[in-house]
């Protein structure tokens, strides 16, 4: 069964391996993406959207740890891949940016070497012989390149760092950009720019895309479709329209009426409770110690993520 | 430019420093009460003699004008004069530091390329064979007392194994090489005196490794923390997010980072290993600068301690200046 | 776990010396000079026939005073000076970190040296001496706590509520550099054992008879070809003791620091 014909994540787990005991930080998700589909994975700090995108990269070390599941990526299970062979997707078939351009960027190199670096690699070419597309890559994102390819990170403002990291991730032609909240380090209207950038770049360069994001505004206006995300489960995905006109699962219908809406006069509501903690996570699905509508089963047994409608996928047991 | 005018900076703070220096040294040596006289003379010297040699000493003026003549003696490079060896201190100084700095250049060339080389397997193979083995070396290194150690390694390897020379910087029956830098390894190969080098060298090695072996433990815990900790950063994730390997993300965007705080410390160590000198020059019976401020002490032969403390002030603080200056060019975000 | 354990058993060591030396630790004894260890006499007898397994345990008592005194008078001036420039900035502050960068400008042992031989060789002055250079490191780390807390909201609270600045100073400044100034002091305790040990090795800390343990290994210096017990034993005491408060050390350094944890 294939979902998604460039990505396919299935009950992928991973454990953190910590002093105070092991953290479940992901708890069987499932995720999927088409060539050149947007799709944004929202949720709360803490609810494993980075940890998805890093198990992705296969970037979880210790002492971290993928358990279970399987990540079909371009018609190869990631998790099968030698070290050596999944050097050759990182930076080639699937790039990423960070939430922290600034420090995402190495302080000692110039901005210029590190995106040469990223090319040279792709393409098996020198550092040297690189540079000719550095140009071409700055010049992408909107920066003037002779101005910026001699700079150092802490020479970046935040929006220009970003830029950059755009330009390096870009310039390798990635099928698939992972963007782990790109935009939550940065001023409001830098991060507008910073979006239109991306959408621009990406429509053009028939990018894939997984935006994480907190925010579900953003993901819902940049992406084809959006998954939520709570405490290690991807608890719904639907089209980005319809997951704000018709939100299923309680937590995402909280997550909606929490959003405080400009000209709308609106009783903003929170989610009553607080996050799990994933040493120890609530039994059966992990939302209902804070749901209004649990039940006796929600206690016992884990929801499984199911189709409700075309392209509506939910795991609540209150729909079946 | 930047990096000019950051010197530039430094060195001014440096002297200004420097002055402090030289006003501490006079403190200690003339205002804090001892009496240089009596441990000259002996405690009973009958009280006209005492006073003779104090007016022959200038002690008898007032501390403000031996003040005054003791910074202008230093403007003109004059240190005043043994009462132990009746030579200028300058002399004395040029005849000994160059044993110590010859000592001390090995005991760094040998601390930092085995603290750095451990200290980056350690961190590499975390909680690995290699890493435990290297914690077990650098914390024992940290909590040996060199001069035990120096004593120890002595008796092994002198008295009991005879494999390596024992005290001084040649064997008796070796000539020296002629004088050109007073370093014997560089002086004999320049006079082609290889009899001179071998035995040069050998006299080196214990004495390098004592006064290394402290140094490479701090150097080797510092590269492993300062690794641990690069390693940990965004930019490691996004060098690896390259897919460059994990060798490139380790030699090439890691080590960097990580060694810029190990040269601080390398700069530190040096100051450990001018202390290190001290012991193991007494040990060692090294002719070098350690010993003769050790011996100024214990004779209170007080123009030689100025000078010679007032020596190791500058010779440390330029080569932290020198540190800080590497420091600064190796991380661009140090040149405020 | 085994810092812990050695730091206990040595400071159980220095309390109970009298009880647990078998012979007096300064009484010459010289028939029995030269003696190698034996079960009467466990690290045997130096030149005077005195018990090294005595002296060192006596020794102890002295190291513990030594780490004691240094710790109280470096720690005082240092939080007194660090905390001052710390809260005050500007002139203040640069004055005393100039100061303060006098003292880092010589290697620690080379000033502990002179300032020891010129106030007079012997325990005391060796303590005041080693003390004068301790400072500096307290100086640093009070300095910025202070900064950091002079930041702090509740400092401008506390101001605008009219509290003069030294009782600022004593009331809120001060307790909350105290912690991180103890744990520095902690971390620095080894390194105080192996300056006050050269010292004594070098002639220039505690005099003879003093069971110093540097000094004691120094008497053994002559002697150290036929008669190695007599510096073996005290050094082996001072290297595990300086283990004992590294591992500590690190220990600390550990819980304080989480990432390090696993």
């Amino acid at each position: 069964m294939t979902r998604g014909s460039l990505v396919d994540i299935s009950k992928l787990r991973v454990i953190f391996h910590t002093y105070r005991g092991t953290i479940k930080a992901l708890n069987g998700v499932e995720l999927w993406l088409n060539e050149e589909e947007r799709l944004g994975v929202v949720g709360e700090t803490g609810c494993g959207k980075s940890v998805t995108a890093l198990s992705i990269m296969r970037l979880i070390e210790q002492p971290g740890e993928i358990i279970d599941g399987k990540i079909w990526f371009n018609g190869k299970d990631l998790l099968q891949l030698s070290e050596d062979e999944m050097d050759k997707v990182r930076g080639r078939q699937i790039s990423m940016i960070f939430q922290e351009p600034i420090a995402a960027l190495n302080p000692v190199f110039k901005v210029g070497f590190q995106i040469a670096e990223t090319i040279a690699h792709s393409q098996n070419i020198s550092i040297n012989d690189a540079y000719t597309q550095v140009r071409e890559a700055l010049e992408m994102v909107g920066l003037d390149w002779q101005r910026t390819i001699d700079l150092y990170a802490h020479e970046l403002s935040g929006g220009m760092a970003q830029r950059v990291m755009i330009a390096m991730a870009l310039a390798v032609r990635p099928k698939l950009l992972i963007a782990d909240e790109p935009t939550s380090a940065l001023d409001v209207t830098i991060q507008a720019q910073i979006l239109e950038l991306l959408d621009k770049l990406v429509s053009v360069g028939k990018n894939a895309v997984i935006l994480i994001t907190h925010d579900l505004g953003i993901a819902s206006e940049f992406c084809d479709r959006v998954a939520v995300m709570y405490a290690g489960n991807v608890i719904e995905v639907a089209p980005s329209q319809e997951i704000f006109n018709e939100p299923l699962h309680p937590y995402t219908k909280g997550l909606i009426d929490s959003i405080p809406v400009v000209g709308r006069a609106k009783e903003l509501t929170g989610i009553a409770g607080v996050v799990p903690d994933l040493v120890d996570p609530p039994s059966g699905c992990r939302f209902h110690p804070r749901c209004k509508h649990a039940f006796e089963r929600c206690n016992l047994e884990l929801p499984e993520l199911v189709q409700i409608k075309a392209n509506h996928y939910v795991a609540c047991h209150l729909y079946h | 430019m930047k990096l000019g005018s950051f010197i530039l900076r430094r060195l001014f703070l440096m002297l200004l420093v420097l002055f402090g220096v030289s006003v501490l040294v006079f403190v200690i040596a003339k205002v804090i009460p001892a009496d240089p006289v009596g441990a000259i003379l002996g405690g009973n010297a009958p009280i006209d003699l005492v006073e003779d040699m104090k007016r022959r000493l200038g002690l008898d003026r007032p501390l403000m004008n031996q003040f005054i003549d003791y910074m202008f003696g230093l403007v003109r490079g004059d240190l005043g004069t043994s009462l132990k060896s009746n030579r200028p201190v300058v002399q004395d100084i040029a005849n000994f530091f160059p044993a110590t700095l010859e000592l001390a250049i090995c005991a760094t060339l040998f601390s930092v390329v085995l603290g750095i080389f451990l200290g980056i397997l350690s961190a590499v193979y975390r909680n690995r064979f290699i890493d435990h083995f290297a914690r077990v070396f650098s914390i024992l290194g940290v909590s040996m007392p060199v001069f035990w150690t120096g004593l120890l390694l002595l008796l092994l390897f002198y008295f009991r194994l005879g494999w390596l020379p024992g005290t001084g910087r040649l064997g008796l029956f070796t000539t020296p090489p002629a004088k050109y830098t007073g370093l014997y390894l560089i002086d004999s190969l320049i006079s082609l005196n290889l009899e001179a080098f071998k035995d040069a060298l050998a006299h080196l090695v214990l004495p390098s490794l004592v006064l290394g072996y402290s140094a490479a433990a701090s150097i080797a815990r510092i590269t492993r923390s300062s690794m641990l900790d690069v390693l940990r950063q965004d930019f490691i994730r996004t060098a690896k997010a390259k897919g460059i390997g994990k060798r490139l993300v380790i030699y090439r965007h890691a080590l960097r980072n990580a060694l810029i705080p190990v040269i601080t410390i390398i700069g530190l160590t040096f100051g450990g290993l001018l202390e290190g000198a001290v012991l193991t020059e007494t040990i060692f019976g090294w002719p070098g600068l350690g010993r003769y401020i050790v011996n100024s002490l214990l004779l209170l032969d007080y123009p030689a301690i100025m000078g010679g403390t007032l020596f190791v002030a500058v010779i440390y603080s330029l080569v932290n200046l020198v540190v800080d200056i590497i420091y600064a060019a190796l991380d661009p975000r140090m040149r405020i | 776990m085994i810092g812990t354990f050695i730091v206990i058993g040595f400071i159980l060591i220095a309390i109970f010396a009298p009880i647990l030396a078998p012979y007096d630790p300064i009484k010459p004894n010289l028939p029995q000079r030269l003696k190698p260890p034996s079960s009467q006499h466990l690290f045997g007898t130096d030149q005077f026939g005195r018990d090294i397994f005595s002296r060192v345990i006596h020794g102890a008592r002295i190291e513990v005073w030594i780490i004691f005194l240094v710790t109280v008078i470096s720690g005082t001036i240092g939080t007194a000076i660090g905390i001052t420039a710390g809260y005050f900035g500007g002139a203040v502050d640069e004055i005393l970190m100039r100061i303060t960068d006098i003292f880092l400008a010589f290697p620690r042992l080379i000033l502990a040296m002179a300032l020891s031989a010129m106030l007079g060789r012997g325990l005391t002055n060796a303590i005041l001496a080693i003390s004068l250079v301790e400072w500096t490191v307290v100086a640093r780390l009070a300095r910025a706590e202070a900064m950091k807390i002079k930041s702090q909201p509740y400092i401008e609270a506390v101001k605008a509520v009219g509290a003069s600045n030294l009782r600022i100073l004593l009331f809120h400044v001060l307790p909350m550099c105290l912690s991180p100034v103890l744990v520095q002091l902690t971390l620095r305790m080894g390194t105080i054992i192996l300056t006050a040990a050269g010292l004594g090795f070098l002639g220039l800390g505690a005099q003879p008879p003093t069971p110093e343990w540097g000094a004691i290994v120094s008497d053994g210096r002559s002697y150290l070809v036929q008669q190695w017990w007599i510096s073996t034993f005290p050094g082996l005491f001072i290297a595990v003791v300086v283990l004992g408060f590294n591992l500590l050390g690190d220990g600390i350094r550990d819980i304080l620091d989480p990432r390090l944890r696993r």
